[in-house]
C-alpha cells in the first residue's frame, strides 16, 4: 500500500515516579539511589506516542509499528509486561542504561542504528515517534538527535494530533503558546513526531493483545543488541529532584473556587 | 442501569494450557519448579501444549496488582524451600536481602500506661520493673536470653517481598516459558458440574456499581486444563472455590490477623548490622506481636500483628503501629528515620483447621490461600514457597505421564507430596498451638510453648471462635474507661466528619496523640503518599460492597471502619459507611473483621479488584 506508514516509537524505560526516587553520586556519575531494584514504566511521554501510534497503524491500512526501547534487558523484560497488554506491537531491544544520565546524543546514535536494523524497514515510510518531553530528565532532545542522525528533516514537536490524508500527506497539531495549536500539512514521510500527550486515554489491558505480543517480544529480548552508551566527557554540576511539600487536610462540602483559591494561595507562598 | 451480570454478555475466551492466579512466593515456587522442565536443552519444548499443537505449554500467570513487587510482607524466614530451589543461593543477588545475623526475642513493658493488660501481666510487669537491674531491663524491655527453637530463624534470610517477587519473576521471565501478566485481575474460577474450567478476568470499562460504562469490556474466559489458585489470603478466587465447591467438613477459616509495617531508612549513626531480626511482644497490647529486620543499607522493615483475637472493636493497626516504633527499646534506632514504605496485609492463620480442599478437578491450591502459614513459628514466606514447588513437580510428573488434571491425579501428585513433606508435619505441631489466645495472652503464650515442646501432642485452650463471635461492644471494651455517652457522643462526632472513631477513644484512654514530624510518623493520609502510592485505575466496580445497607445501620461496631489499613472505608451521617476505592490497599481486614452476615455471608463482600500499592519495597 502505498499510503502506508511505518511507525517506530522510541521510548524509554523511567523508574516508576511512585517510587522513592533520590539522585546519588556513583562510580560513573548521577544514578538514582537502588535504581536497579525500583519498578519501572515505558516513559509517559512516549507511551502517549505508542497509543497514538497504535491508532494510526489501525487507521492506515498495511502499516506497521515498532517500538524501540534502550534499557537493561531486565528492566525491560519488567516494563514489557504490562506494555504488552496495551497494543500490538513489535520489540526492537536494545540493551543498554536507561538512567537519564546517559550522553543524549550517544543515545540518539545508538537508537537511530537500532532503527536501521529493522528487517523491512523503509525510511521513506518512516513516521519516527517518541515523548516531547522525558520523565527521566525532561531534556527532550534525543528524538530530535535520532531524526537528524536518520537524516530526516520534517520534525514535530508537542503534538497532540495527527491526521492522515488520502494523498499520503498528514496534517500535524502542535502545541504552542498560549493553549492553542499550529497547524502544519506535511507531505508525507518521513518525519519525526514529538508527541505531547494526545488525545487518547491509556487502552485497556488486553490479554489477547498480550498473548499474541508475547510470540515475538521474548525473542526480541534474547537477541536484544549491545546499546553502548559511554558517559565520557559528561559532568554534572548539580542532580536534585523536584522539591516536594505535603500538606494534606481533609475537607468536605468546600466549593471548587475555595480549593483552587487556597492551592493558589499555598504555591504562591514558596 | 444493568449490572453485568443482569445482561448477555459475550466473552472472548483463550485457551491456555496452565491459568495461573496470583503472582506471589507460593507462585514464584511453582513457575520456578515447572519452568526448569519446560524446555529441551536446544530450545524444544519438553512438554507439548495440548492447546496449541506444536508449541510450548502455555503457562500464563495474572496479577492483580500493576506490578509483580507490589506484595506486602514482613519476611524473616528460615528459607528451606527457598534454598533447596535455589542451591548455592547468594543473598547478594536479591535486593533488600540479607542472611540473618543475630536474632532476639523481647517482651516490651508498656511506657506509657495506656496498654490494656490483664491483671497477671501487669504483676508480671511490676516484678520486671522491681527488678530490672537483675533482669537487665533496659528501655522498658526486657531482652529473653533465648530464642524458643520453634520461633528462631536460624540460617534464615531477611527479605523484602516485593523485591524477592520482583527477582523471581525476572528470572521466570527470562525464561521465556511462562507469561506473567500483572494488572490483570481474575474476578472468579469458571466452574462446571464440580470442575474448575478456568477462570474469568475482571470486566473493565464499568461504573462502581458494576454496570457498564464508556469503553466497556467484558473480562474475558481463561480456558485451562489446570488452574492454580495462589491469590493469597483474601484472593476473589480462592474465596469463589471455597463457597461453591464447600471445604472439607469440619475445616474452616477462622483465625485472621492483620500485619502493618513500615520501611524506615535509620540515622546513619544507627549501627545495626543486616539480618538483625528482632521479635517483640507485649506492646503496644499485649495480644500484638511485633517485629523489627533489618535490610542493607540501613533500612529496616518494622511493624506490628494485629491478631482477630484481639477482643477490641477498634483494632486499627496504624495508630497502634505509631506508638509502637516510639516505644524506647525501638525509639532508639528509630527516632530521626525516614519513612520510606509502607504496607499491609492480612494473615490466613487458621492453619490446618482453615485448610481448603488442596486439589479437585482441574485445580490445586497453593501458598496461603491453601492455609500454608505456620502460625507457631510465624513462618508464611517459606511454607507458600515450598507448597507452589510441590506442586510444580506433581505437576511436571502429570504431564510427563501424559495423565489429566484430576482430583485423583492431583491428589496423588501434589496432595500427597504436601503430606509427606516437612509443612505437614509443622502444621500438624502447630494446629492447637495458640488455641490458648482464646483465653489470653499469658495462656496462649504458654500453649505455644507446650505444643511446640510436645510436638503439638498437649495444647491449652480451645478451637478459636470465629472474629465476629468474640467481639465485645465499645460500652464493653472501654467499662472503666469512658461512658456509653462519651463513646456515642465521639461516633456521631465521627459519623459527621466522615472518620474512623479510634483515634479520639485512644486519645480518650490515655494514648498520647502522634506528634507528626513529616518524615516518619505522619497522618494515615499522608502515608498512603508517601509510603504506599496508592493506585485505583478508572474504569472497574467498587470492589468493597455492603450487601444489606439496614444491616450496616444498625451495625454499632463499624468495625469495618475503624480497622481499614487505608481509610477506605469511612463512617457517615447515614449510618452507612462509605468506600473509597482509590485508598484501598487490598489488606483484605474488612472481609474477616465484619461481624454481621445476610444468608450465611458476610454482609461486607470484598470481591476482586484492580490498584493497590505500588511501592516494591515491602
Amino acid at each position: 500500500m502505498s499510503n502506508s506508514f511505518q511507525v517506530v516509537v522510541c521510548a524509554s524505560v523511567v523508574p516508576d515516579p511512585l517510587q522513592t526516587l533520590e539522585p546519588v553520586s556513583g562510580p560513573n556519575g548521577p544514578a538514582l539511589k537502588n535504581e536497579m531494584m525500583l519498578p519501572a514504566i515505558l516513559d509517559p511521554w512516549a507511551a502517549h506516542a505508542l497509543y497514538e501510534g497504535a491508532n494510526l497503524v489501525k487507521q492506515v491500512a498495511g502499516s506497521s509499528l515498532w517500538l524501540v526501547s534502550m534499557a537493561p534487558k531486565a528492566k525491560l523484560q519488567q516494563v514489557m509486561m504490562t506494555v504488552a497488554q496495551k497494543v500490538p506491537l513489535q520489540l526492537v531491544a536494545v540493551d543498554g542504561p536507561s538512567s537519564g544520565f546517559a550522553d543524549a546524543h550517544q543515545t540518539a546514535t545508538t537508537l537511530a542504528a537500532a532503527v536501521r536494523t529493522i528487517p523491512g524497514i523503509d525510511l521513506s515510510k518512516l513516521l519516527l515517534f517518541g515523548g516531547w518531553e522525558s520523565a527521566s530528565r525532561s531534556a527532550g532532545v534525543t528524538l530530535q538527535l535520532v531524526g537528524e542522525e536518520l537524516g530526516i528533516v520534517d520534525q514535530f514537536q508537542g503534538v497532540d494530533a495527527i491526521t492522515p490524508q488520502t494523498d499520503g500527506s498528514f496534517e500535524v497539531l502542535e502545541r504552542i503558546e498560549g493553549a492553542r495549536h499550529q497547524v502544519s500539512v506535511c507531505a508525507g514521510p518521513p518525519a519525526v513526531l514529538g508527541w505531547a500527550t494526545g488525545s487518547l486515554g491509556e487502552p485497556r489491558n488486553d490479554p489477547q493483545v498480550g498473548m499474541a505480543n508475547m510470540r515475538t517480544l521474548m525473542p526480541a529480548l534474547q537477541r536484544a543488541m549491545a546499546g553502548t552508551v559511554s558517559s565520557d566527557g559528561l559532568h554534572y554540576a548539580n542532580v536534585t529532584t523536584p522539591k516536594q511539600q505535603r500538606q494534606t487536610r481533609i475537607v468536605k462540602d468546600m466549593p471548587t473556587d475555595e480549593v483552587a483559591r487556597e492551592l493558589v494561595h499555598w504555591i504562591t507562598q514558596e | 442501569m444493568s449490572t453485568v451480570e443482569q445482561i448477555a454478555i459475550e466473552r472472548a475466551t483463550i485457551d491456555v494450557d496452565i491459568a495461573c492466579v496470583g503472582f506471589g512466593p507460593a507462585m514464584g515456587g511453582f513457575l520456578t519448579t515447572l519452568s526448569r522442565e519446560l524446555l529441551n536443552h536446544d530450545g524444544s519444548p519438553a512438554i507439548e501444549s495440548g492447546t496449541m499443537p506444536g508449541m510450548p505449554l502455555q503457562v500464563i500467570c495474572y496479577e492483580r496488582a500493576d506490578d509483580i513487587g507490589f506484595g506486602v510482607s514482613g519476611v524473616v524466614t528460615r528459607a528451606r524451600g527457598i534454598r533447596a530451589s535455589f542451591p548455592g543461593l547468594d543473598p547478594a543477588q536479591i535486593p533488600m536481602a540479607a542472611p540473618v545475623s543475630s536474632e532476639k526475642l523481647v517482651y516490651l513493658l508498656d511506657p506509657i500506661g495506656a496498654s490494656r493488660r490483664s491483671r497477671a501481666l501487669r504483676v508480671g510487669d511490676r516484678l520486671f520493673r522491681a527488678f530490672r537491674k537483675f533482669l537487665r531491663v533496659r528501655h522498658d524491655a526486657l531482652e529473653l536470653p533465648f530464642t524458643p527453637g520453634f520461633l528462631h530463624k536460624k540460617d534464615g534470610l531477611v527479605l523484602s517481598i516485593g523485591q524477592f517477587n520482583q527477582w523471581v519473576g525476572a528470572q521466570l521471565m527470562s525464561s521465556g516459558t511462562v507469561q506473567i501478566w500483572p494488572g490483570m485481575p481474575v474476578s472468579e474460577a469458571l466452574i462446571e458440574d464440580g470442575k474448575v474450567r478456568g477462570v474469568r478476568l475482571l470486566d473493565q470499562g464499568v461504573d462502581r456499581g458494576g454496570s457498564p460504562d464508556a469503553g466497556f469490556t467484558p473480562g474475558m474466559d481463561i480456558h485451562a486444563a489446570l488452574t492454580v489458585v495462589g491469590d493469597g489470603p483474601a484472593g476473589a478466587v480462592s474465596r469463589d472455590i471455597d463457597r461453591r465447591l464447600g471445604m472439607p467438613e469440619g475445616n474452616e477459616v477462622r483465625e485472621w490477623a492483620v500485619g502493618m509495617k513500615f520501611v524506615i531508612e535509620l540515622r546513619p549513626d544507627v549501627e545495626l548490622q543486616p539480618g538483625t531480626v528482632l521479635h517483640t511482644f507485649g506492646f503496644p497490647e499485649p495480644e500484638m506481636f511485633g517485629f523489627l529486620y533489618v535490610h542493607p543499607g540501613n533500612v529496616a522493615s518494622v511493624g506490628i500483628f494485629v491478631p482477630s483475637w484481639f477482643d477490641c472493636p477498634i483494632r486499627t493497626a496504624y495508630r497502634y503501629l505509631q506508638h509502637y516504633i516510639q516505644h524506647p527499646y525501638l525509639w532508639r534506632f528509630l527516632e530521626g528515620g525516614k519513612l520510606r514504605s509502607w504496607g499491609a496485609k492480612s494473615l490466613q492463620e487458621s492453619g490446618k483447621r482453615g485448610e481448603p480442599f488442596l486439589a479437585g478437578d482441574g485445580y490445586a491450591r497453593i501458598g496461603e490461600s491453601s492455609s500454608g502459614t505456620n502460625v507457631l513459628t510465624g513462618s508464611g514466606v517459606d511454607e507458600a514457597w515450598t507448597t507452589g514447588a510441590l506442586l510444580g513437580e506433581g505437576v511436571i510428573e502429570l504431564l510427563q505421564a501424559g495423565k489429566p488434571f484430576t482430583r485423583e491425579n492431583l491428589e496423588q501428585a501434589y496432595e500427597q507430596r504436601r503430606r509427606n513433606s516437612w509443612l505437614e508435619k509443622e502444621a500438624r505441631i502447630a494446629e492447637k498451638s495458640r488455641d490458648g489466645f482464646q483465653r489470653g495472652v499469658v495462656t496462649g503464650l504458654i500453649g505455644m510453648a507446650l505444643a511446640a515442646f510436645s510436638n503439638g501432642r498437649f495444647s491449652l485452650g480451645s478451637p478459636p471462635a470465629k472474629p465476629g463471635e468474640r467481639l465485645v461492644s465499645p460500652a464493653d471494651f472501654y467499662r472503666g474507661k469512658l461512658t456509653p455517652q462519651e463513646i456515642t457522643a465521639v461516633q456521631q462526632e465521627c459519623d459527621v466528619r466522615g472518620t474512623s472513631a479510634h483515634g479520639p477513644l485512644m486519645d480518650r484512654c490515655g494514648w498520647p496523640a502522634i506528634q507528626h514530624d513529616g518524615s516518619l510518623l505522619v497522618s494515615h493520609q499522608d502515608v498512603l503518599l508517601m509510603g504506599g502510592k496508592v493506585q485505583a485505575p478508572a474504569g472497574y466496580a467498587d470492589h468493597v460492597v455492603f450487601r444489606d445497607i439496614e444491616v450496616c445501620r444498625r451495625c454499632g461496631n463499624k468495625l469495618c471502619v475503624e480497622m481499614c489499613s487505608g481509610q477506605a472505608i469511612t463512617r457517615s451521617v447515614a449510618g452507612v459507611p462509605n468506600f473509597d476505592r482509590e485508598k484501598c490497599i487490598f489488606c483484605g481486614a474488612c472481609m474477616w473483621n465484619c461481624p454481621e452476615t445476610v444468608q450465611g455471608q458476610s454482609n461486607l463482600q470484598l470481591r476482586a479488584g484492580a490498584g493497590g500499592l505500588h511501592s516494591a519495597e515491602n
